[in-house]
């Protein structure tokens, strides 16, 4: 391999793992928060991406309006999932809102069969994104250095929110205190629903960078990241942004590096994500970065 | 002399088990006084009743005239009581400054969506915020710690963050549930003068449970006693310390002879 071949696989590489950490983040948040695993997250991503295509092609957006359009209207959504689905269940046992969760992702995926129709859809790509920039061998889509920048930034946004904000120290003390922070003046049901709004947020954007980068709609597009992202928050620890970071970046270069360097393992592609979680699981169950949680007395 | 905190006939079922019956206490305006019994009295339970975290099965609650029974835990915090817990219970991830500060959310005027905004109104009442919350670590002496992570302070400093903490929901009545805890003689002292300190300071009114007498003997002007759920005594510290049933409680029948 050369190091053309390697820069185009790594940038490959790094567009994918921060596909992959953008929705991981949306678990953990929510994971930290609530103890809950929001199976409803992959919807949310395939969601995204349907309403900028949905945006473009009825109401003739521009690609940027769009976007910021579906994102908004899907952070919505996902701060109305949190408000039928888990809040009536905020008291019952973990297993309930699980249930509820399975059944809304369900709900929405059968949605968006009928509004959307279960055939895949293409994706009209903008010029722009099309063109390849060269430099001497390195040949590079500019979505290839758009997705990587753009999550960056909006990483950099979550960090700043989370640690520099009220809000985000409100979402801190609940993951630590669900109680004392309730008495303590957190709105705790305020700050769930911004949680489940930046994490939609994010993964709506995700959504619609991957069907920017895999040009094609359908109404289960979500399931598979979606399980990806979540073995990703899982493998970084569960509950740390960091963590989902790590985890979805680490998946992004195996899955990458590995058919680059051994092309016969190709066809497995999809199963490494599986038997990463298996490892970690074996090895260290509280994942990368994540902590025991100790009960509390 | 007005009374801030009235209980009539409090009390505590859980299941067969009655944990605090009829608990019919009040508490002056400005003072400072105990509450003591035995392990398992209820006096926490008491502390529980008082501040939302139980709802009552039997009783009421006035606070400064004002019924609070039933009231949950976060609005009791609003009217204006505030209260540490036996087992610390601070945010230990974050720092001294921000357990602080999450105290002061339930003061707050501007909205959560606002601060993810960052809204000039919402980022001037962070910045207040902040600086109030440095002063209330300046009075529990952590001001020199203010950046360091909650769970890594001493014992001793846990405990007077979680005081600032209570003192930065702004109250006018404060519950310290057992604040001498694992204090050393000297610590215990200092925390005398400190509870007396904050009340001239902020103007407050507290009841605290406490196991060591010395401590309660020379901070409380007042003393309820409860052995068993039930209130054997009421009174000033002499009255209290040469009360036959007290010290039954407290040291078992066969020593009443010799007190």
């Amino acid at each position: 391999m050369n190091l053309a071949t390697f820069i185009q696989h790594f940038l490959n590489s790094l567009t994918l793992g921060s596909l992959y950490a953008l929705i991981a983040i949306g678990y953990t948040m929510v994971y930290g928060i609530l103890r809950l695993i929001n199976f409803a997250h992959s919807e949310i991503f395939m969601l995204g991406a349907y309403l900028v295509f949905w945006g473009i092609t009825l109401f003739h957006l521009p690609w940027p309006v769009a976007m910021v359009a579906s994102i908004i209207l899907v952070a919505g959504i996902g701060i109305l999932v949190d408000r039928i689905a888990y809040r009536p269940l905020r008291d019952a046992p973990r297993i309930s809102a699980l249930i509820s969760a399975i059944g809304v992702s369900f709900f929405l995926q059968n949605v968006a069969i009928v509004f959307f129709q279960a055939i895949p859809r293409q994706v009209y790509r903008p010029a722009w994104l099309e063109n390849p920039m060269i430099w001497g061998d390195v040949r590079v889509l500019p979505l290839t250095l758009f997705v990587p920048l753009l999550s960056l930034f909006l990483m950099l946004a979550l960090v700043y929110i989370v640690y520099h904000t009220k809000a985000g120290l409100g979402m801190r003390a609940i993951s630590k205190d669900i109680e004392t922070s309730y008495l303590m003046g957190v709105s705790v049901n305020k700050v769930i629903a911004l949680t489940f709004g930046i994490g939609s947020a994010l993964a709506a954007a995700s959504g619609i960078m991957w069907a920017l980068r895999y040009p094609q709609l359908q109404p289960i597009m979500g399931a598979i990241p979606g399980f990806k992202a979540f073995i990703a928050a899982v493998f970084g620890g569960i509950g740390s942004i960091q963590g989902a970071v790590i985890g979805g970046l680490a998946l992004g270069f195996i899955e990458i590096m590995t058919v680059a360097f051994f092309p016969d393992l190709a066809g497995y592609r999809d199963a490494f994500a599986f038997v990463l979680l298996i490892a970690i699981l074996l090895v260290k169950p509280t994942g990368l970065l994540g902590v025991k949680t100790e009960d509390k007395v | 002399m007005s009374m801030i905190l009235e209980t009539k006939g409090l009390t505590m079922r859980f299941g067969g088990l009655v944990a605090v019956s009829e608990f019919s206490a009040s508490i002056p305006q400005g003072s400072i006084t105990g509450l003591i019994g035995p392990n398992g009295a209820g006096k926490t339970t008491c502390f529980n009743m008082v501040t939302g975290f139980y709802k009552p099965t039997e009783g009421q609650v006035f606070f400064e005239g004002r019924e609070l029974t039933g009231m949950s835990p976060h609005q009791v915090c609003r009217a204006g009581i505030a209260r540490t817990f036996q087992n610390i219970r601070l945010f230990g991830n974050e720092t001294a400054i921000e357990n602080v500060m999450i105290g002061s959310f339930v003061r707050q005027r501007t909205g959560w969506i606002q601060s993810v905004l960052m809204t000039p109104m919402s980022l001037r009442e962070e910045r207040e915020i902040r600086d109030r919350s440095m002063e209330l670590l300046d009075v529990v002496g952590l001001a020199g710690i203010a950046q360091e992570k909650a769970n890594s302070l001493p014992y001793g400093a846990q405990r007077r963050l979680e005081i600032a903490r209570a003192l930065a929901t702004k109250p006018r009545f404060l519950l310290l549930d057992e604040p001498a805890a694992g204090m050393n003689p000297q610590e215990s002292l200092e925390l005398m003068d400190f509870i007396r300190t904050i009340r001239t300071r902020f103007n407050l009114t507290i009841l605290l449970i406490e196991h060591d007498m010395k401590v309660v003997m020379g901070v409380c002007e007042h003393m309820w006693v409860l052995d068993y759920g039930v209130t054997i005594a009421e009174g000033g510290p002499e009255a209290i310390q040469s009360n036959p049933k007290v010290i039954e409680a407290y040291l078992g029948e066969e020593y009443v002879k010799y007190a």
